[in-house]
């Protein structure tokens, strides 16, 4: 029942994206893909979720051929970097969304829809702002739409791209608390793609770490940090242990006198 | 007491403001242009019309040939509207959505009826579909009359009014991007149900705007379907055909009243669409900013 890419490669013209990434994570795993920006992390995820074909390569899922599954009956939740809110909708009708597409005889009722809306924004702690739009939600309340848009499939596999990406660093470090938490009542897989080497390594079972369209190394964060498999990966993260991160550095105001 | 000068000058509200003279200058030439050019030949129109009564000017209007242009031109822009919101749609759907080649020479073939004087595409089809045309002898033996005939003004009028809607969409759902599409895709929908429930919405003020475009342009449309009508009267003669087919028999006030009819459809077409911005104000603004 597990994850299983086998030599996945794609090209974007004459730009290789994915250079045959191969790995293995157990069901229910939380997956991190890690890596700078151009080494592929995206596309990887996108293939995932049926947004892209790859061009070679295998994925097997809970025991289904992954890739021959059309994006639409995959049942991925996939959260976009930058949410793609359906901005005529309000909160309640995103969540509903997925639900509601469905054929009718899979359509649940539209009291059970409106119970599974409410459940939802409780869960994502957003009670009572079903009505608004996405326009009039801060970026961390626009996120936890979309995580819960996706959760309303009752998704197998969780697929989140640069989730904190547009967020300010307090906003980050609280969904990340909660996201995990999240992924532990829910076990669902799920796989994230950041360029935040503290983020990957804190929150998830599993770190990939990319370069270049290849996966470098795959593990537990602490085996990673223990045991780099290359030099790429160790000073990949040899940033974090040195408590630097990937912050640029700090610019120095200097006061200037005006007579 | 010392004066402080202000440090705002006099006149300016704001440091892009410019010298109060060049701003009234600048509103009194746009003013009078809109006035010359604009307001007073829509006056003339209606005044025209009326300098009998206006007992007179209904009756113009009432005349069997005049209710025949009217309901021919009414009869082309509700196929010609129709078809070029889905021909519109389309080419702006695979343009904004889709990679492939050749897209920017698509994009510079939409503006051809832009840029091609609308008598010569009326002499296009003439050219094409004509008795002496390419098809001409193999339409008459299937007996299929286009030019002098209904599809020909239908045909005119669709190229004409091609580039409305595209024009309108094109920019609008490439700045919209394919997220929306792809998030609703991923959660289970159809390609026609996430056109339905994601796409139209996000584009219908654009197209409601579009639409009301390309119909006042339809129906007003004079060159090209002048080529292609053949000016029968109470036959194939629209409204800008059939005023100035009564203008030139010196019919001023028939030509005036219905001239004055076509003027107020422009009147309709500019208020619907300052209603439709003012009462959706919100709901347009929603979608547009994100």
């Amino acid at each position: 029942m597990a994850l299983v890419v086998q030599s996945v490669a794609k090209q974007f013209g004459r730009f290789p994206a994915l250079n045959g990434v191969s790995f293995e994570a157990p069901e229910g795993a939380f997956v991190a893909l890690l890596g700078p920006s151009g080494s592929g992390k995206t596309t990887l995820l996108r293939i995932l979720g049926g947004l892209e074909f790859a061009d070679v390569g295998q994925v097997t899922f809970g025991g289904l051929d992954w890739l021959s599954i059309p994006a639409r009956e995959r049942r991925a939740g996939f959260v976009f970097q930058q949410y793609a809110l359906f901005r005529h909708m309000t909160v309640a009708k995103n969540i509903a969304f997925g639900l509601e597409v469905r054929s009718r005889s899979q359509r649940p009722t539209r009291a059970e829809i409106a119970r599974r809306v409410e459940e939802l924004l409780h869960l994502v702690q957003l009670e009572g702002l079903g009505k608004r739009y996405p326009s009039q939600l801060s970026g961390g309340q626009r996120q936890r739409v979309a995580l819960a848009r996706a959760l309303a499939i009752e998704p197998r596999m969780l697929l989140l791209d640069e989730p904190f990406g547009a967020l300010d660093a307090k906003v980050r470090k609280e969904l990340r608390v909660w996201l995990r938490a999240l992924h532990d009542k829910t076990g669902i897989t799920t796989v994230f793609v950041t360029h935040d080497q503290e983020e990957a390594l804190q929150l998830a079972d599993f770190v990939a770490v990319m370069n270049a369209g290849r996966i470098e190394q795959i593990g537990a964060p602490a085996d990673l940090r223990e045991a780099p498999a290359t030099a790429f990966v160790a000073e990949f993260l040899e940033d974090v242990s040195n408590g630097r991160g990937f912050a640029p550095p700090r610019l120095q105001p200097r006061v200037v006198h005006l007579h | 007491m010392s004066a402080i000068a202000s440090p705002v000058p006099r006149g300016f509200a704001t440091p892009t403001d410019d010298h109060p003279v060049v701003r009234i200058a600048l509103i009194l030439v746009s003013v009078g242009f809109i006035t010359i050019f604009l307001v007073l030949p829509l006056i003339t129109v209606f005044a025209q019309a009326l300098a009998h009564g206006f007992a007179e000017a209904c009756d113009a209007v009432l005349q069997p040939d005049a209710l025949s242009a009217v309901r021919l031109t009414l009869i082309v822009a509700a196929i010609a509207v129709p078809l070029n919101v889905a021909f519109g749609i389309a080419a702006a759907w695979a343009i904004s959505k889709f990679d492939f080649a050749g897209k920017s020479f698509l994009t510079s073939l939409i503006d051809i009826p832009f840029s091609v004087s609308p008598v010569i595409s009326g002499l296009i089809y003439v050219l094409v579909f004509g008795l002496q045309g390419w098809f001409g002898s193999a339409l008459r033996d299937m007996n299929i009359k286009i030019i002098f005939a209904l599809p020909g003004i239908v045909l005119a009028t669709t190229f004409v009014t091609f580039p409305f809607v595209a024009r309108e969409l094109i920019p609008l759902m490439t700045d919209q991007g394919r997220d929306e599409e792809e998030a609703a895709v991923s959660l289970g929908a159809s390609g026609w149900r996430t056109f339905l429930r994601v796409t139209l919405p996000n584009i219908k003020w654009g197209l409601l705007y579009a639409v009301l475009l390309c119909n006042a342009r339809a129906m007003g449309e004079f060159g090209a379907v002048s080529v292609v009508s053949g000016h029968i009267r109470g036959l194939t003669n629209t409204m800008p055909l059939h005023v100035e087919v009564l203008y030139n028999d010196y019919q001023y006030v028939g030509a005036f009243a219905i001239a004055s009819l076509l003027a107020m459809l422009a009147l309709v077409t500019l208020v619907l669409k300052s209603l439709l911005e003012w009462r959706y104000a919100d709901e347009i603004a929603a979608v547009h900013r994100h």
